[in-house]
């Protein structure tokens, strides 16, 4: 029905896409760590060195963890398996609350503590009305 | 079957069509807004904040929807030597592109109240960011090669370059550890959007998927114009 060229035409889109396909995929495996916007917990105590640049550490922030003082503001960032201690002074946006997600940005000073530069909340994927939340948790 | 398309007779349903197509979208994007912006509830958590997710979602829903369209026309299109599929698809980039920027927009908008920053390099909102300069090059290579076969061939290239971009900016929420928020409304699994949310931003996504349809109709009547002027009765 049709003629040579249209397959070949075929043939020629096919390849394109899987070359392209595959070569993206390579380049996005091998520089997932750079991909990521943030590093867990866990990530941070497996990691053979400590690292002097900056970095973004994420997780939940632990219940009863937040302490402010007169000048600064400390936290517990956990991802259920292990918790970093985050030392910040500044703003913090609305949404930052306990048993929430966040995101620090800042500097490793060892294993366990964090100062952090920056925080970010991070909103989770549920909308609800407040009522239906209430709801929730009467249950 | 397509190839020998009479553009006169498109051109009479075509050039009526956008006057119903009008109505429909002030019709339906009235009944959205008064939805999204008056009686659907607060978010427990972000507030009021919640409403602009109403134009934030279906903008970037319509323009994923655009840009593979625009993929998938411009493919058979080369293969199948069809010229009107890259008309429709030249016509459909416009409103695709303009929905990108409002997604990014919005999206800035509502990141500076609930994560506390306006940009953030993270996969998701780069994908997209990218996405918008696929289109940019895109609308471009018309305008360099106009309508000839250099065009076609170009435009095609740049969508199959461009749609690799588009599962990436799908999963990139789940393949990797972002700010934004993994996907609300899932067709597999249960959506995690309560339902007197999920109502309006239904209406709205309907009444932007209506102006994509006006606009690409204007567009796309303009291109039947061109052809007319040109005299000829076949692309």
């Amino acid at each position: 029905m049709y003629g040579r060229k249209v397959k070949f035409r075929i043939i020629f889109v096919l390849l394109f896409i899987i070359t392209l396909a595959l070569t993206v995929f390579l380049v996005l495996k091998s520089l997932e760590e750079n991909v990521v916007y943030f590093q867990s917990p866990t990530e941070l105590k497996v990691l053979p060195e400590l690292q002097k640049k900056k970095i973004r550490v994420g997780g939940m922030v632990k219940n009863d963890s937040i302490f402010v003082n007169s000048y600064e503001l400390t936290f517990v960032i956990t991802d259920f398996k292990n918790e970093i201690n985050v030392i910040y002074s500044g703003a913090i946006p609305n949404l930052f609350e306990e048993g929430k997600g966040v995101v620090a940005e800042g500097y490793l000073k060892d294993r366990n503590f964090f100062s952090a530069t920056k925080i970010l909340a991070k909103h989770d994927e549920n909308y609800m009305p407040p009522e239906v939340k209430e709801a929730l948790e009467e249950k | 079957m397509f190839k020998y398309f009479e553009p006169n007779r498109i051109f009479s349903i075509t050039s009526k069509a956008p006057r119903y197509v009008l109505f429909l979208f002030i019709l339906i994007l009235s009944i959205g807004l008064t939805e999204a912006l008056v009686f659907s509830p607060e978010d427990y958590k972000q507030s009021h904040a919640v409403r602009i997710m109403y134009v934030h979602v279906p903008a970037a829903w319509i323009t994923l929807g655009i840009f593979s369209t625009i993929t998938f026309l411009s493919v058979v299109g080369y293969i199948f030597k069809l010229r009107n599929f890259f008309l429709i698809a030249k016509s459909l980039a416009p409103s695709g592109f303009v929905f990108n920027i409002i997604a990014l927009v919005t999206g800035s908008i509502w990141g500076k109240p609930t994560w506390g920053t306006w940009w953030a390099w993270d996969a998701r909102i780069t994908s997209m960011l990218i996405l918008v300069l696929f289109y940019l090059m895109y609308l471009i290579a018309w305008r360099i090669y106009e309508n000839n076969d250099k065009a076609f061939k170009i435009t095609t290239i740049i969508t199959i370059f461009g749609i690799i971009n588009l599962p990436i900016i799908k999963y990139s929420v789940d393949w990797w550890n972002t700010l934004h928020q993994p996907a609300s409304i899932n067709i597999l699994s249960k959506s995690t959007i309560h339902t007197s949310m999920l109502f309006p931003l239904m209406i709205m996504t309907a009444a932007f998927a209506l102006f994509s349809l006006l606009i690409f109709l204007m567009k796309y009547n303009t291109e039947l114009i061109k052809i007319k002027n040109k005299g000829l009765d076949r692309l």
